[in-house]
C-alpha cells in the first residue's frame, strides 16, 4: 500500500518543523488524490434498481470521507512514523499528529448505513494495515542494523509446530467430544463438518501440493468425480454408502492417472493452468452429459448413509431411534454424519503422515526440491507424480462421497473453480505440507466465512485482506517449517527459508 | 595395452551431438578403464558437460555408440536409455557442476532419497510398508545403516538432521558424491568436483575419490577445468577442446602432449604441426 516513499528524507535546519509539516501535507495530498482517483470508482458510485434497468447513485459523502481518511492517515504516518529524527521534533509532533487525525473524526458521520460503514472500516482498515507494515518494517530494519537477527519468527513457527504434535490428542479429543458439548446446536455442527470436509481436502491436496510441489488448480474436479459416482451409483444400483464409498475413491484415483498421465509432463504455470482447465471440463460434461447426470438439475434423493443397516430417518425400516429405543431427533444424523467425516479425515492425515515417511512420500518431497536431481538418481518421476496425484484425488473422491450423501442432492454448480481455490488456498495459507496449519486455516477460512455472513460480499474484501497480510507476514503459510521424515538424533524443523515451493 | 584398452567399463564410440547448427561433440571416442579415475578435461565450452549429460541420459547424442559394460558382461547402451533408467537399471551415478541437493531436506533424507529404488522395492508398491511388513523395515535400518556409513566417511555426520542448504560449500560438494555413491553405482560421474573447494577441501576430495576407486572398486568418471587437480589423481586423462578430442592418454602423456599445450596456453599457428 505504500504509494511512495517520504518524500524528502532531510528537513531544512533553518525550520525544521515547517518544511516537515510542508513535505507532509504534500505527500499526504497526492496519497488523496490516488484515494480519490481509485474510490471515486469503488465507493463514490453504486448501482441501484431503477424502473428502467440499473441506474447510478452518487455517494459523495462517502467518497469524501475515504478520502479524508486516506489524507489523514498518511499525514500521520508521515509526522508519527517516518520523518521524526530528532527528540525536539518528536516532542512537537503528537499535536500534528493528533490534528491530522481530526478530519477522520469529522468524516464518519453516524448516519451513513450500514454498509457504508462497513467500507469505511475496510478503509480504515488498510490505513492501519499500512501502519502496521510500516512499523513492522522498521523493527525488522532495526534487526539488520542489531547485532543478531531475532529469532522470534522462527522460534514461533517452532513452537506452533511443538504445539502441533501435542495439540494432536487434544484436538482429536475435542473433535470427539464437540457433538456433545452444550453449546452445540444444528447450526454449529453444520460448520463443524463443513470445516471438517475442508480439513480432509486440504490433506488430499496438500499431498500434492505441499509434497510434490504440483500446483493443481482443478482439484475440485475429483470432489466432483467422487460426489457423483457415490450420487450415480447408489441411485442406479442401490449400493449402500459404505460400499461406494471405496469404489468412489478408486474412481477418483483413477481420473487422477488418466488426466496425469499426459498433464505431467508439463511444469510450473502450464501444468497449473491444464489442470485448472481440467477442473472446468469435468464441469461442464457434468453439465452436459443430461441422460446421464440429468444435467444442471443435478441429482436428488441421494440415499442417506447407514448405522450399521440402521436407518437414521423418522421412517426409516429398521430406523437407528427404535433400536436404540429413543425419540427421533433430526439432530443424530447430523452428529452420525459428523463422526462418518471426522473418521474419514482422521484415516487421511494418518495415511499421508505415514506415506511422508515412506520412500514414496520422501520422492514426493525430493521432486519438490529438485527434479534434475531425482532422475540423476534413479527416481521415475512420471510414476512418483502419478501417485501423488492418484493418492490426492481419492481423498478428493472420498470427501466427494461424503459431501453427496450429506446434500442429498447435488448439481455442477457445487464444483466450481471457487472450491479449488478455496482449498488451496487453505494449503498455502495454512503453510505447504503442514498437517496442524490446513486445520488452523481451515477453521479461520470456513468458519470466518460462517461468522462473517452478515458482511455479504464484503466479507471477500475482508478474505483479500487477510491473504495479504499472511503472505507479508508469513509468506510460506502459518505453519511454514518442514519436519523431517527420519532422524538419526534428533528431530530438527527444516527452517521455510530451506524449503523449495516446487516448480511443477 | 593400457589398462582402459583392456578392461573398459564404458567405451563412447563416434559419439556427436548437435544443438541445431552447432556441434557440441564432434566424432569423439574414447574408453573408461574399469578401475580407473578417468578425466575428462579441456577449457571452457569444450564441451565436457555436454558428453557428461549423453553419457548419463540427461542429452540424447545425435549420433554414435556409448556401450556400458556390468562387471557381469552384461552389456548397456546407454543411448537407447531415458535418463532415469540409466541411473536405476545400468547404475551409472552423477553430481552436478553446480550442486543439486534437495536443500529443504535434511543430510540422512538426502541420503535416504538416493536409495528410493532399493527401497521402493521392499515396500512392495508402498502398501507392504503401510502395513508395517517387517521386510521393509528391515531395508529401511540397512539403508540408514548404509547412510550413516557415508556420512561417517565424509565426516559430517555430526550434521545428519540438518538440512542440507545448511552445510557448507564444500560438505555439499562432499554431500552429492555420497548421495551418488548411496545408489550403488558401478561408474560415478563427478561435474567438476573441486570447483569452489579451498586446497585443504580439495586435497580432501582427492582422497575421498581414491578411496571410492581402491575400496568401492567403482570406476570414476570426472570433468575437471583445472589441468593441476587432475594430474594428480587421474589414471587416464581425455583431453577436449571444441567438441574433439585432441588428446588421450596418461598424465605423463597428456602433459607432454604440444596440442594440449596449444589449447591450454594458446599458441601461434605456425607451431603447431
Amino acid at each position: 500500500m505504500s504509494l511512495a516513499g517520504p518524500a524528502s528524507d532531510i528537513p531544512d535546519p533553518a525550520n525544521p518543523l515547517g518544511r516537515l509539516w510542508q513535505a507532509a501535507v504534500k505527500d499526504s495530498v497526492i496519497a488523496g488524490l490516488i484515494a480519490f482517483a481509485l474510490f471515486s470508482f469503488l465507493l463514490g458510485v453504486r448501482t441501484v434498481d431503477a424502473p428502467f434497468g440499473l441506474d447510478l447513485s452518487a455517494r459523495p459523502w462517502l467518497l469524501a470521507s475515504a478520502v479524508a481518511i486516506v489524507f489523514a492517515g498518511r499525514l500521520a504516518l508521515n509526522l508519527l512514523y517516518w520523518w521524526p529524527r530528532e527528540a525536539a521534533q518528536q516532542a512537537l509532533l503528537p499535536r500534528y499528529g493528533v490534528a491530522a487525525l481530526l478530519p477522520l473524526v469529522v468524516a464518519v458521520p453516524a448516519n451513513f448505513e450500514f454498509s457504508d460503514q462497513i467500507a469505511i472500516l475496510i478503509v480504515v482498515g488498510f490505513v492501519v494495515f499500512e501502519i502496521g507494515l510500516v512499523a513492522l518494517n522498521r523493527v525488522r530494519g532495526e534487526q539488520r542494523r542489531g547485532q543478531a537477527p531475532s529469532p522470534i519468527a522462527e522460534k514461533a513457527a517452532a513452537a506452533l509446530s511443538r504445539l502441533g504434535t501435542l495439540a494432536a490428542p487434544a484436538l482429536i479429543g475435542f473433535g470427539i467430544v464437540l457433538p456433545f458439548l452444550p453449546m452445540s446446536d444444528r447450526y454449529i455442527m453444520d460448520v463443524a463438518i463443513m470445516v471438517l470436509t475442508y480439513i480432509m481436502l486440504g490433506w488430499g491436496l496438500n499431498v500434492v501440493v505441499g509434497l510434490a510441489g504440483l500446483l493443481d488448480l482443478g482439484y475440485v474436479a475429483f470432489y466432483a468425480m467422487g460426489a457423483y459416482s457415490y450420487a450415480l451409483i447408489a441411485t442406479y444400483f442401490d449400493w449402500s454408502f459404505w460400499m461406494t464409498l471405496p469404489v468412489a475413491g478408486v474412481l477418483a484415483a483413477f481420473w487422477g492417472i488418466i488426466l496425469g498421465f499426459p498433464v505431467l509432463r508439463l511444469r510450473g504455470d502450464y501444468l497449473a493452468i491444464v489442470t485448472l482447465a481440467f477442473g472446468e471440463m469435468v464441469r461442464i460434461v457434468l453439465i452436459n452429459w443430461y441422460s446421464l447426470t440429468n444435467g444442471p438439475d443435478g441429482i436428488s434423493g441421494i440415499p442417506r448413509p447407514t448405522f450399521f443397516g440402521l436407518e437414521l430417518t423418522p421412517t426409516g425400516d429398521p430406523s437407528f431411534h427404535d433400536f436404540f429405543g429413543m425419540e427421533y431427533e433430526p439432530i443424530h444424523r447430523i452428529i452420525y454424519l459428523y463422526y462418518i467425516i471426522f473418521l474419514l479425515a482422521l484415516i487421511t492425515n494418518v495415511v499421508t503422515m505415514r506415506l511422508r515417511q515412506l520412500p514414496v512420500g520422501r520422492a514426493w518431497e525430493a521432486l519438490r526440491e529438485d527434479e534434475i536431481a531425482c532422475r540423476s538418481l534413479g527416481i521415475n518421476t512420471r510414476n512418483t507424480k502419478l501417485t501423488a496425484f492418484a493418492i490426492g484425488a481419492m481423498f478428493g473422491g472420498f470427501a466427494g462421497s461424503f459431501f453427496a450423501t450429506r446434500q442429498g442432492f447435488i448439481s455442477p454448480e457445487s464444483f466450481t473453480f471457487i472450491e479449488s481455490a478455496i482449498i488451496l488456498a487453505i494449503v498455502v495459507l495454512g503453510g505447504m505440507g503442514s498437517q496442524i496449519g490446513v486445520v488452523i486455516a481451515s477453521v479461520v477460512l470456513i468458519g470466518g466465512f460462517e461468522v462473517f455472513r452478515e458482511l455479504a460480499h464484503f466479507r471477500m474484501l475482508v478474505f483479500g485482506l487477510c491473504m495479504v497480510g499472511i503472505m507479508v507476514w508469513r509468506p510460506r503459510g502459518l505453519i511454514a517449517s518442514r519436519e523431517p521424515s527420519i532422524f538419526l538424533r534428533e528431530k530438527k524443523l527444516v527452517s521455510a527459508a530451506a524449503v523449495s515451493e516446487g516448480r511443477g | 595395452m593400457t589398462s582402459w584398452e583392456r578392461d573398459p567399463i564404458l567405451t563412447i564410440e563416434h559419439l556427436t551431438m548437435r544443438f541445431g547448427g552447432l556441434v557440441a561433440i564432434d566424432d569423439l571416442s574414447f574408453s573408461a578403464g574399469r578401475n580407473d579415475i578417468t578425466a575428462l578435461i579441456g577449457p571452457n565450452g569444450a564441451g565436457k558437460t555436454t558428453v557428461f549429460n549423453c553419457i548419463t541420459g540427461f542429452y540424447k547424442p545425435t549420433e554414435g555408440r556409448m556401450t556400458l559394460r556390468h562387471d557381469d558382461g552384461g552389456l548397456f547402451y546407454l543411448e537407447r536409455h531415458p535418463d532415469q533408467e540409466i541411473a536405476r537399471r545400468a547404475g551409472v551415478a552423477r553430481t552436478f557442476q553446480n550442486i543439486r541437493l534437495f536443500g529443504g531436506m535434511t543430510v540422512l533424507e538426502n541420503l535416504m532419497v538416493a536409495q528410493h529404488n532399493r527401497l521402493m522395492a521392499a515396500s512392495v508398491f508402498t502398501f507392504g510398508a503401510l502395513i508395517g511388513l517387517p521386510s521393509f523395515q528391515h531395508a529401511e535400518q540397512e539403508a540408514v545403516e548404509r547412510a550413516k556409513h557415508w556420512l561417517e566417511r565424509i565426516r559430517i555426520i555430526d550434521r545428519a538432521d540438518d538440512p542440507a542448504s545448511d552445510l557448507p560449500y564444500g560438505a555439499q560438494r562432499r554431500l552429492e558424491i555420497a548421495r551418488a555413491m548411496c545408489m550403488r553405482p558401478c561408474l560415478l560421474c563427478l561435474d567438476e568436483p573441486a570447483a569452489g573447494l579451498n586446497p585443504r577441501e580439495s586435497d580432501e576430495l582427492n582422497q575421498l575419490i581414491f578411496d571410492i576407486r581402491d575400496d568401492e572398486k567403482i570406476a570414476v568418471l570426472l570433468i575437471e577445468h583445472d589441468m593441476s587437480v587432475v594430474m594428480g589423481i587421474s589414471d587416464h586423462i581425455v583431453v577436449l577442446d571444441y567438441g574433439k578430442k585432441i588428446s588421450d592418454g596418461t598424465p605423463d602423456f597428456v602433459r607432454n602432449d604440444p596440442h594440449v599445450i596449444a589449447a591450454y596456453l594458446g599458441v601461434e599457428d605456425e607451431e603447431v604441426a
